[in-house]
């Protein structure tokens, strides 16, 4: 009894870890690719998802992302 | 339990140790890439632990109760506190370029061994340093830049002198990646197209982006990706079809095609192209990288390049010098980037949550770059030696021919055949892969005899070869793109103190004169790589390499200034080391490419020889070529020299207790977040 309960908890916590590395990876890819800056754009400026707040939001961005060098 | 923390570490060690035994002294047999592999981890397992927990605790005193830039003015545009693994990402995204790929696989001709040692030892003891600490630096002055912290804590000429010396690297280095990209693409229908078929992509994801699906960026890159997969199919049939013709292009043509393309990418709406092409790199950049990983794990290849080979006299074919210095100046990003440091002092210092953290996404980053490094130095060394010689050495070097390069090379102890090349081309669908400088066709090469091993065998090889080409081209155009654009904005600013609307930088007639400039300046360089008989790769690379560690140099001054101020001066050793080490290699680089008789390695000599020969058509500009990279390096050196010297005098006027040390950090402000774990 008490080893399948061991099992059980090593399994939930295996899956409890596997959970984070996904969500931790989604959140680096979002932050990569800039959907987080937009997310937090929409927040910031109470806007709604629109091809004109997009537009706003990529206007803002690029002040200082194009300044942004690519390493080589 | 401590008992066996210190035993695992030993084992770690014992284990590193070995491996780097068997690197080195294992001769006449070849070994597994494996023992690079261990080797790589385990240096950088210690060196994580134990070295950069050292500078964390005793040199930098890294604060946990300390508020960050990110805490202190978050507004949810620039400063944001962030996950430490999602700052860490975001980090390697931006420092991983091609230079790691391309140097290794240009300075395997030296053999495997030096490289891997540099890759290794450089990394943990300079590079990964360097990042650490600048972007500490960085986080305690709100997220400021190289040249201001320069300017601030060296004095105003060392901030000009940055400013300088990072035009120059930027001028250098897109010459250098536009030459990769065209020696890669020259007489390959398949690779043009392919390559050409990227930029409409790009723009069908701005499009995407701004009016179907606003923001979905991850969404319009996986599109993105099947789209540049399809098109490396259909390159493969434009490649057999009879619109061959009209995408076999020579190298002068591919090189006005780049310019043009610099030229409208540094000009047109940045959401247009730029930005998702940038999205579009970077998605086949981290997948490519993480798959070329695997594969080596799964192969396992054999490494066929002897750990030396007889060029480190001087005499190779693929760049001309000594192993002292040439081999750190050509592998430069693998192991330390002066780059880095504009990156570390750019965005990640304010996305940094917590002091502490600086130590992962700084030191930890940089190991992975280092280990893409090591992955291409595999790639390169799992060819034929005769092959990697024949792919990378300008026609000028081996005989101007086919049959006399593969005569030459096999003279040199590197048997080779043309029937092995030609049957090596036909494999990757290529008509031949005889003089294709730049190191870009080589990592290629080695990276579809990777992949190919580990999935669908030769049958598959040119698809995979043309992957690697797509991939290392679209890495490159963004660097190319990006580069021109900052390159740009640095101008305007510049301008602007002469001629105020020059300054402005949405006007467009700025933007125009401006972005010629820009590309007009390492437009040139290119043409000059395009025309050199030798191959361009051989006075660029480096050059290029040059610039790149002397920038690092001026961030090591920067840093060991700051030490110095800290009253941290017992630990100058951990930055004076390094900026000793890359002062001695880039100066004596310098030198023998100015001044060294050898015309094959220095440029005045090189000058010297044009002049004396026959009096043919181009002879002038040839001379004025070798002439004008010559005063560039040399330029180079003094602005650098310049730095060093006032730097020096701030650390004497210190330490002897002529001038109170105080630092331009922000003021310590108390975290708010200081129960959080981190």
């Amino acid at each position: 009894m008490k080893r399948s309960d061991d099992l059980v908890i090593a399994r939930d916590r295996v899956i409890g870890k596997t959970r984070v590395f996904f969500r931790t990876l989604r959140a680096a890819l979002l932050e990569i690719f800039d959907e987080s800056a937009y997310t937090r754009f929409l927040e910031r400026t109470s806007a709604e998802r629109t091809r004109q707040s997009y537009l706003d939001f990529r206007r803002e961005y690029e002040s200082s992302a194009a300044r942004r060098p690519r390493c080589c | 339990m401590r008992i066996g923390r210190i035993l695992a570490w030993l084992a770690v060690g014992v284990v590193g140790a070995f491996a780097l035994a068997t690197i080195a002294f294992r001769r006449h047999e070849a070994i597994s890439a494996m023992w690079l592999v261990t080797a790589a981890i385990c240096s950088y397992a210690l060196g994580y632990r134990f070295y950069s927990k050292f500078i964390a605790a005793k040199v930098l005193a890294l604060d946990a109760m300390r508020a960050t830039p990110a805490e202190r003015l978050e507004n949810g545009r620039d400063f944001i506190r962030t996950n430490k693994w999602v700052v860490f990402g975001h980090h390697f995204a931006a420092i991983a370029g091609p230079g790691p790929l391309v140097g290794p696989v240009l300075a395997a001709q030296f053999g495997y061994l030096p490289g891997t040692l540099w890759i290794l030892v450089g990394a943990v003891f300079a590079g990964c340093v360097q990042d650490f600490v600048i972007l500490l630096f960085s986080v305690r002055r709100d997220g400021k830049s190289l040249g201001q912290m320069a300017r601030e804590e060296i004095g105003k000429t060392a901030g000009t002198v940055a400013f300088i010396s990072v035009i120059s690297i930027l001028i250098i280095l897109l010459a250098v990646v536009a030459l990769i990209i065209v020696n890669a693409l020259k007489d390959s229908p398949w690779g043009a197209f392919t390559i050409g078929a990227t930029i409409p992509i790009a723009l069908l994801m701005g499009l995407y982006l701004r009016y179907l699906r606003p923001g979905r960026v991850l969404e319009a890159s996986v599109l993105g990706f099947l789209l540049v997969v399809t098109a490396i199919f259909g390159g493969q049939w434009i490649s057999q079809s009879t619109h061959a013709g009209a995408f076999t292009l020579a190298g002068t043509t591919l090189a006005i095609l780049i310019i043009v393309y610099g030229f409208a990418a540094s000009a047109l709406p940045m959401w247009l192209l730029l930005a998702p092409r940038d999205y579009l790199s970077t998605f086949v950049k981290l997948g490519t990288i993480a798959i070329l990983a695997l594969g080596i794990l799964l192969v396992r290849p054999t490494l066929q390049m002897p750990a030396l080979t007889r060029f480190i006299d001087g005499s190779g074919p693929v760049f001309a010098g000594n192993l002292f210095p040439f081999a750190f100046i050509t592998i430069a990003c693998g192991a330390i980037s002066g780059f880095h440091s504009l990156i570390s002092s750019g965005t990640t210092p304010k996305m940094i949550a917590r002091e502490p953290q600086t130590r992962m996404v700084g030191y930890g980053a940089m190991m992975a770059e280092s280990f893409v490094g090591i992955m291409a130095i595999i790639a390169a060394c799992t060819l034929q030696p005769g092959t990697y010689l024949a792919v990378n050495s300008g026609a000028g070097m081996v005989g101007g021919n086919p049959a006399a390069a593969v005569a030459t090379i096999s003279n040199w102890g590197f048997p080779i055949t043309a029937d092995q090349m030609a049957m090596m081309a036909h494999n990757v669908g290529e008509k031949t892969l005889f003089f294709r400088t730049g190191g870009a066709p080589a990592f290629a090469l080695g990276m579809a005899k990777i992949f190919s091993d580990s999935l669908g065998g030769t049958a598959v090889m040119a698809i995979w070869y043309h992957f690697a080409i797509m991939f290392e081209a679209l890495f490159i155009l963004t660097v190319l793109d990006a580069g021109t654009r900052v390159g740009r904005f640095m101008l305007q600013d510049a301008l602007g103190h002469i001629w105020k609307p020059l300054g402005r930088t949405s006007w467009y007639p700025s933007i125009l004169v401006t972005s010629a400039l820009m590309v007009g300046a390492w437009g040139y360089f290119l043409w000059q790589g395009i025309r050199d008989p030798l191959g361009g790769i051989n006075s660029l690379w480096p050059l290029f390499g040059i610039c790149n560690q002397l920038l690092a140099a001026v961030a090591l001054c920067v840093a060991t200034t700051i030490i110095v101020k800290m009253g941290r001066a017992r630990y100058i050793w951990v930055t004076l080391g390094p900026l000793c080490w890359l002062v001695a290699i880039t100066f004596s680089a310098s030198w023998h490419k100015v001044f060294d008789p050898n015309p094959l390695i220095g440029l005045l000599a090189h000058a010297r020889q044009l002049a004396a020969g026959p009096a043919v058509a181009g002879i002038q500009r040839r001379i004025f070529n070798d002439q004008l990279d010559a005063a560039v390096c040399a330029l180079l050196v003094v602005l650098v020299s310049v730095i060093v010297i006032e730097s020096a005098m701030q650390w004497i006027s210190v330490v002897s207790g002529r001038k109170q040390p105080s630092t331009q950090e922000a003021p310590f402000v108390t975290t708010q977040y200081a129960q959080e774990t981190m």
